[in-house]
């Protein structure tokens, strides 16, 4: 953002700031994102810690909602079995756009150690991630930097993204996919 | 990773082949006259096939039919309050039934008694859900595991696992990583199974990695934005955390112009 020197005594002393709509609207979403209150397991256990008082999450404008509606960003904290795996879905479904996620341990990116029938071998099977976050688990400070970077991420998109046509694994042919793989 | 063998005959042969290896076993002794126990299992007369007492504990083995009657005794005539345990043990591949266990326990003697019945597969036991609340989930949980039927039970539908889920996992014939079904159970559910082969199968080898996938890897220096193709010519200037922040220490360190 071109910040320039105002002089406050002068010309109504109104701060200027010139800048595109793209900054200006990833600015204001970069620094209020949102979680959505979701633990799944023990790494549930240090986002509740990331955003008490000792880390704090609130001083980087974030603050965990308790309903999907509310919320920009979903943080997969733990293992994500598969009976739960369609409500996680359904609370995805339930975010307003635009919405991202992190998947925050071993459990929720691969599995982990749960490498058994009854867990969802990483949970970009069923919900398009942003940030993987690899510990186990991991340290608030590791999340408040997964946080920092998905800032840094928001401030490069385009504010106008059709965000579910770029990314979700769904909507993209099997030949394409097959491409990747 | 190993490959994945199928374990039917699991049970038949032994997995651990040392021969210098023994098995450890429980010593079991008779019940002693004049007991506690002695008088439980005059109290039962000809319901019990054979007994025995095992760690301190009462091993009482009945024919599956008289369980709820065994019990019943045990409860009313003998003092066993609480149900703390009940559940199975698989041994269909070696004698083609299960093992189902009730551990009973009497507060006021201190005294625990467990009693085990062979169920053939295929038959149903009758519920002690009239004679011990405990009893409701641990049926329920043995017949999501094992598929057991149990007569006469409240409310008989799976605990633990969803409702539309195919098979028994804690049968040992059950593969650790799931069944067909089990693998694609989550993809089915949401997306429907025609999304099968757009999402892929399991990656179940936690070591594989994909240097083209430019979804879940990012290879330093050569990142590239999510999900676009891997290239491998374009070198991209690594970037470090420090970037990101204030450097507070920009100014050189104080030092001294000149002695006072």
């Amino acid at each position: 953002m071109a910040q320039h020197q105002v002089n406050y005594t002068s010309s109504a002393g109104l701060p200027i700031a010139l800048t595109s709509v793209d900054k200006l609207v990833n600015w204001g979403r970069s620094n209020s994102l949102w979680p959505l209150t979701y633990g799944l397991a023990c790494c549930a256990i240090e986002m509740m810690a990331s955003g008490a008082s000792r880390y704090d999450f609130d001083r980087m404008g974030t603050i965990f909602r308790a309903s999907p509606r509310q919320a920009d960003v979903m943080i997969l904290a733990g293992t994500l079995s598969k009976k739960h795996a369609e409500f996680a879905r359904r609370l995805y479904d339930q975010m307003t756009e635009p919405k991202w996620v992190i998947s925050m341990g071993s459990c929720a990116n691969t599995g982990g150690m749960f490498n058994t029938y009854a867990t969802v071998q990483g949970v970009d099977r069923i919900i398009p991630v942003d940030i993987y976050l690899p510990g186990c688990a991991p340290r608030p400070e590791t999340l408040q930097y997964a946080l920092m970077m998905l800032q840094k991420k928001i401030r490069r998109e385009s504010a106008n993204m059709n965000k579910n046509q770029k990314q979700d694994l769904t909507t993209q042919t099997s030949k394409k996919r097959a491409r990747l793989i | 990773m190993r490959k994945y063998v199928p374990k039917d005959n699991v049970q038949k042969k032994a997995y651990y082949t040392d021969r210098y290896h023994v098995v450890p076993k429980v010593p079991q002794s008779e019940v002693v006259e004049g007991t506690h126990f002695a008088k439980v299992l005059e109290a039962l007369e000809n319901l019990v096939l054979s007994s025995s007492v095992q760690l301190g504990q009462m091993v009482l083995h009945i024919n599956p039919k008289d369980n709820f009657e065994v019990i019943k005794i045990l409860k009313e005539q003998c003092g066993y309050t609480q149900c703390s345990e009940q559940s199975a043990v698989d041994y269909l591949a070696k004698e083609n039934e299960f093992e189902l266990f009730w551990q009973l326990l009497n507060i006021n003697e201190a005294k625990r008694v467990r009693v085990v019945c062979r169920l053939a597969k295929g038959e149903a036991i009758e519920s002690i859900v009239p004679l011990f609340n405990s009893a409701n989930f641990a049926e329920r949980e043995m017949f999501d595991m094992f598929g057991i039927k149990v007569n006469n039970h409240p409310f008989l539908k799976r605990i633990i696992m969803p409702d539309d889920w195919e098979g028994h996992p804690l049968l040992k014939t059950y593969p650790l990583f799931g069944d067909e079904a089990a693998s694609w159970y989550e993809v089915d559910k949401i997306f429907g199974k025609e999304y099968r082969d757009i999402i892929g199968p399991e990656n179940r080898d936690p070591a594989k990695i994909d240097m083209k996938d430019t979804k879940r890897f990012s290879r330093i220096g050569y990142e590239v934005p999510f999900g676009t193709e891997y290239n491998a010519d374009k070198e991209v200037p690594i970037e470090y955390s420090e970037t990101l922040l204030v450097n507070y220490n920009k100014k050189a360190s104080k030092q001294l112009d000149e002695r006072k």
